[in-house]
């Protein structure tokens, strides 16, 4: 009886075809990593990253101290911001409801106009920033709240109906099927069957949108659409670094409060 | 509220709408061209130099393999580059390091590793730890622990949130350059200041199509990877 002292095949992870293959995808990516680094630093100068430390030490240097005494004046404008959040959260569910409940496939009126409809009103709003829809919005009706107000609802839509519509897909189709088994009208199949099951979600996600809204209001001043980005854009503009350094506290400040009001208020709902 | 500048602007808004309708990509293409090549070198640098230096943090950020010191600093990482918005950074970066590109790939870079060091150490702290202690029980070292037992695990949503952050860094890439950092975003600023609405409606469009391929191309890399 001999014994086996030579396997002929080592046992590995994945074949060797599969290597080659997660090898040339790796080396593709790197590729493709150095040729997109050469194109984009094409014009850069360099001069200007060397110098980049000594500018940064400056510009640090005349944030501080914060200037206190510019917090009165930022009060209002703070005020501004949260309620471009809060009406621009508001606009932006109403109208995301709709359009969630046409996307929805378990609950769209028309498979084949509505819903693509819907699907598309969806992507448009989502993948264009609400800074981008205030630049628009302040060319279109001026600057100030209101469009700060319309730019974060027409971009609140996009995120609140795709959660909506896919907690709507989700639904238990038994319930559903018991409130039709009753004769009930399309209308009440909604009310009774399905908008008790996804109101929890509805609020939840309502709430996680003001929060990213009080985020994103903070900076539609910047392009003219009120609140405190408006300071923050007065005071850049003129070389005002402790004033700077004073809105951004303020504004990491709101921020952490308005994710600790959202979480506390999801965590109650849930 | 002025309702008067309401009415005014109406009229504008029209002539925005019909310009989204019947847009034109001709005339600016050169402008809309270098834009987009901007957009998107900045987007997949950002991205890959952003998840490679998020690795690292997102490991020592995960309670069950980094000592308690490491887990604070890199926590604190986290959460600086999570509060600050990237428009405020880019403002920063663009003071610092001059205007274009670059500043814009250092903005996604910072921003892209809060985001993805946060979820790879939430991950990672949701191993499964029966695989972990396997490994601890053949006398791995730290090194190999990483390898065999946490690589294997967290390596294909590593990938799926890389690739999710691509899909973000895009959208991001497309308003930093209103601040001057580069990219579409800073056409698309010059197109409305400009008031040629027929420019601007081609680069949205554009912008909607690339996330809308971004979109269904990641979601169907991801279901392919897995």
């Amino acid at each position: 009886m001999t014994e086996i002292t030579h396997y002929s095949q080592v046992w590995a992870h994945r074949t060797p075809r599969k290597r080659l293959f997660m090898w040339l995808g790796w080396l593709a990516l790197v590729a493709l990593f150095v040729w997109c680094w050469q194109v984009m630093t094409e014009n850069t100068i360099w001069a200007f990253v060397a110098d980049a430390p000594r500018q940064a030490a400056d510009i640090g240097g005349r944030m501080m101290p914060p200037r206190l005494s510019y917090l009165p004046e930022l009060m209002v404008p703070l005020w501004d911001t949260i309620n471009i959040a809060t009406l621009g959260t508001l606009g932006g569910v109403i109208m995301a409801v709709p359009v969630a409940f046409m996307a929805a496939r378990n609950t769209t009126p028309s498979q084949h106009i509505l819903r693509p409809i819907a699907l598309f009103i969806i992507v448009a709003s989502r993948s264009i920033n609400s800074l981008i829809w205030a630049l628009l919005l302040v060319a279109i009706i001026g600057p100030g709240i209101l469009a700060g107000i319309v730019a974060i609802a027409l971009r609140s839509i996009g995120f609140v109906g795709k959660l909506l519509y896919e907690a709507i897909e989700e639904t238990d189709a038994r319930q559903i099927e018991a409130v039709q088994a009753t004769g009930a009208s399309p209308a009440q199949v909604v009310s009774y069957g399905i908008v008790p099951q996804v109101m929890p979600a509805f609020w939840g996600i309502s709430v996680f949108r003001w929060d990213i809204n009080i985020r994103e209001s903070t900076i539609l001043g910047l392009v003219g659409a009120g609140g405190i980005g408006l300071k923050l854009q007065a005071s850049l503009n003129v070389l005002a670094w402790p004033q700077v350094t004073m809105i951004l506290i303020l504004i990491l400040g709101t921020v952490v409060l308005s994710e600790w009001v959202s979480a506390r208020v999801r965590h109650a709902i849930i | 509220m002025d309702w008067a500048r309401v009415a005014a602007g109406l009229e504008r808004g029209q002539r925005f709408v019909m310009g989204f309708l019947s847009p034109d990509f001709a005339s600016r293409w050169t402008d809309i061209r270098q834009g987009l090549i901007e957009s998107l070198t900045m987007t997949l640098t950002s991205t890959v130099v952003g998840v490679l230096i998020s690795v690292p943090i997102g490991i020592g950020a995960a309670r069950n393999l980094a000592p308690r010191a490491v887990y604070y600093l890199c926590r604190g990482i986290i959460a600086v580059s999570r509060a600050l918005q990237e428009i405020i950074i880019a403002i920063f970066l663009v003071a610092m390091f001059g205007f274009g590109p670059f500043a814009g790939f250092l903005t996604l870079s910072f921003a892209t590793i809060g985001f993805i060091a946060k979820l790879l150490a939430d991950d990672i702290e949701e191993i499964e730890e029966a695989q972990a202690e396997a490994i601890r029980a053949t006398g791995a070292s730290w090194g190999q622990l990483v390898n065999y037992a946490i690589q294997p695990q967290v390596m294909p949503r590593l990938i799926g949130l890389s690739l999710y952050r691509l899909d973000i860094n895009f959208r991001e890439s497309a308003v930093i350059g209103i601040v001057g950092a580069g990219g579409i975003g800073a056409t698309l600023n010059t197109a409305i200041d400009r008031y040629e609405y027929d420019s601007a409606g081609a680069i949205l469009l554009i912008i909607i199509g690339i996330v809308m391929v971004a979109e269904y191309g990641s979601s169907y890399l991801r279901k392919f990877l897995q």
